[in-house]
């Protein structure tokens, strides 16, 4: 029997800004979650993943995080991924309000 | 303080232009990421959660006001306006974009500030008591022989490619301040035989595995302090594990040779290094030595400072808590907070920054220091001057009179910007100063150490605070881990974990739940958090952390 696989998008952080970013259907990059790529396919995020990992003049660091579908949009699983995506909590630098 | 000579100031001049095409590749392609990490970690440039991090030494903890200028300028210029400054007395720009550091690196150069080993498996930037050169219970001040340890260490061919960082820290007090039990090399100014030499501590630190450095040596002449800091670092070198990250640190190294078998080994590496040292460094801490004489204190009345104490009761609780003993009477050692309640524990403002360095130019004979504390210290200032830098900083929100009370906290930046943490610290740290400001009892409580670190590593020096907190993933949910008993200073101790963590939200009323218990069981209002702790042990705090065991246990 096939093994369950989690949705997941492929995020990185920029090589000039560091800031996080996550690769788009057409292996461009966005700041916008929600415009990111979901991958429901093992295979296909074992594929995404590399491809994302040569493109070393714009990413950093790229790996795989696990994903919600909801109603309302996209949601991380891990309370990590969240707090990369809203940025720090003590101070309001313009991400939070994304 | 020390200033940079030709050879300093062309050194760290080459060192930047050699970084700068290093970006230059990296951003062209030339160099790939894993070709570039070790050369950005080497400056000291990290890639955090959100941004890049560059951690800037501010070696034994000291600058002077143009350099505090400069950071604050370097805020404004390339970052979001603000610092951090850390437990290893550096500060940290969180937000700087990777073709602008080099630019960030030439700023720091010309005021003789730099990035170099503040990173990396090499010596780190080198702490010392951030008290030093002005307190009052003061053998000697540390700094020069920091210094000299400094520029040994900087770039030392052998010491490159350590098994893992290495640690030290200088005292010159009884009182320890500077933590140099919990360092890889702890060195104590002592007095033998009406000679002053150094006690040498090894093994020592925290993280995954914490433990309390062993006695090296106690009592070692001043003038082999070099050597035998080479054979101490040589002999780790050669016998660190390098097989397993977690077992590198000399701590286990000592640990699992035995303290007898290491100093066998030190004693006869220093036998044969100690005649290469023939002189040199000897003449070089002679040319070191003079830069940190006392500055020319000035005489005048404290009479003003005496009416402002008995008739300002802001000013006097100010005075009681974070204006220290100084060596001459008439001046005081003043610790500025940068843990106003609900801030973030270490951060200053680029117009905090300003400020401070403005006082310290007027009133503080130019001098400034970083505390492992995260707070930022004028060591020299004349006590008529006191009420003007208190009015002053009153005006900035740096007046809150905090020092050694609970929400004077240690706190890592944590998940909300580390990409090592497995949690949050600042906003736990926020929300335990806020709460005890609201009840109005850090005052009663007293001295109270409370350290909070975002992961195993313990940046936020947990493990020594009298009251600890360890924030770790748990199955995807915050969870927070209470350590009691820990010690920081020369009665080191390594605090005890009380039991199940907390979520976020159980945490603070764990804690007030632990400081009421605190209240109630101490022996009068004089006896710390600490003492009492001694006194009556584990069992009646982790009582009040966990009631419903006790409820269970009275039941059964």
């Amino acid at each position: 029997m096939a093994r369950s696989f989690s949705p997941k998008i492929v995020t990185a952080n920029a090589l000039i800004e560091g800031d996080v970013i996550y690769l788009c259907a057409d292996d461009t990059w966005t700041r916008d979650l929600q415009s990111a790529d979901v991958i429901t396919d093992e295979t296909d995020a074992d594929v995404r993943l590399i491809s994302a990992a040569s493109q070393t003049s714009v990413a950093v660091g790229v790996y795989l995080a696990d994903i919600e579908l909801h109603p309302d949009g996209l949601k991380t699983k891990h309370f990590r991924e969240e707090f990369r995506k809203l940025g720090p909590s003590n101070y309001f630098h313009g991400k939070q309000a994304g | 303080m020390y200033k940079y000579n030709d050879f300093d100031a062309g050194f760290v001049a080459e060192r930047n232009k050699q970084f700068r095409a290093q970006v230059q590749r990296r951003i062209s392609g030339a160099l790939s990421e894993d070709e570039f990490k070790p050369l950005r970690l080497m400056n000291g440039l990290y890639l955090q959660l959100h941004a890049y991090m560059l951690r800037v030494a501010v070696p034994y903890g000291t600058l002077n006001s143009g350099q505090m200028h400069q950071l604050a300028n370097i805020a404004q210029r390339w970052d979001k306006g603000y610092g951090h400054f850390t437990t290893r007395q550096n500060i940290q720009f969180n937000w700087p974009k990777l073709p602008d550091v080099p630019d960030i690196l030439d700023a720091l150069a010309e005021l003789e500030m730099h990035a170099i080993q503040t990173s990396g498996n090499t010596v780190r930037n080198v702490t010392a008591d951030h008290l030093s050169g002005a307190a009052a219970d003061e053998l000697e001040d540390p700094r020069p022989y920091a210094e000299l340890i400094r520029q040994w260490s900087t770039d030392h061919p052998e010491f490159q490619f350590l098994p893992r960082k290495f640690k030290i820290a200088v005292s010159g007090s009884a009182q320890d301040r500077a933590v140099t039990r919990a360092h890889d090399i702890g060195l104590r100014l002592v007095e033998k035989n009406g000679e002053t030499g150094f006690e040498v501590i090894v093994g020592g630190g925290l993280g995954r595995t914490p433990m309390i450095g062993k006695i090296l040596r106690a009592f070692l002449p001043k003038a082999d302090l070099l050597p035998y800091i080479e054979a101490t670092i040589s002999v780790w070198n050669l016998l660190g594990r390098r097989d397993n990250k977690y077992k590198s640190r000399i701590k286990i190294t000592v640990h699992e040779h035995g303290i007898d078998e290491i100093s066998k080994l030190v004693e006869a590496r220093f036998k044969e290094l100690r005649p290469s040292f023939n002189g040199a460094d000897q003449s070089l801490f002679d040319h070191i030595k003079p830069a940190f004489a006392a500055p020319a204190y000035k005489q005048h009345s404290t009479e003003l400072f005496e009416q402002n104490y008995s008739n300002d009761p802001v000013f006097r609780a100010w005075v009681d808590t974070n204006v220290m003993a100084h060596q001459n009477v008439d001046y005081g050692i003043a610790t500025i907070s940068l843990k106003a309640h609900g801030q973030t524990p270490g951060d200053a403002s680029a117009e905090q920054m300003h400020l401070i360095a403005d006082l310290a130019e007027r009133y503080g004979h130019d001098e400034i220091r970083i505390s492992h504390e995260q707070n930022i210290v004028l060591p020299h200032v004349h006590k008529s001057d006191l009420p003007a830098v208190h009015a002053s900083l009153k005006t900035a929100q740096l007046a809150t009179a905090n020092i050694g009370l609970i929400s004077d906290i240690i706190a890592c930046p944590g998940m909300d910007y580390c990409a090592l943490a497995t949690a949050r610290s600042i906003p736990i740290a926020q929300q335990i100063a806020t709460r005890f400001d609201e009840l109005k009892l850090e005052h009663d409580i007293g001295e109270l150490k409370l350290k909070i670190s975002g992961c195993i590593n313990a940046c936020g020096h947990h493990h020594v605070g009298h009251i600890g907190i360890l924030g770790l993933d748990r199955a995807g949910v915050e969870n927070y881990q209470i350590t009691l008993g820990g010690d920081a200073t020369e009665t080191a101790a390594i605090g005890q974990r009380t039991g199940p963590g907390f979520s976020a939200d159980d945490l603070l009323p764990a804690l007030e739940r632990l400081i009421t218990a605190y209240l109630d069981l101490r022996s009068e209002p004089k006896e710390t958090f600490l003492q009492t702790y001694r006194r009556v042990g584990a069992t009646p705090f982790k009582a009040a952390l966990y009631p419903e065991r006790a409820v269970r246990a009275n039941a059964a």
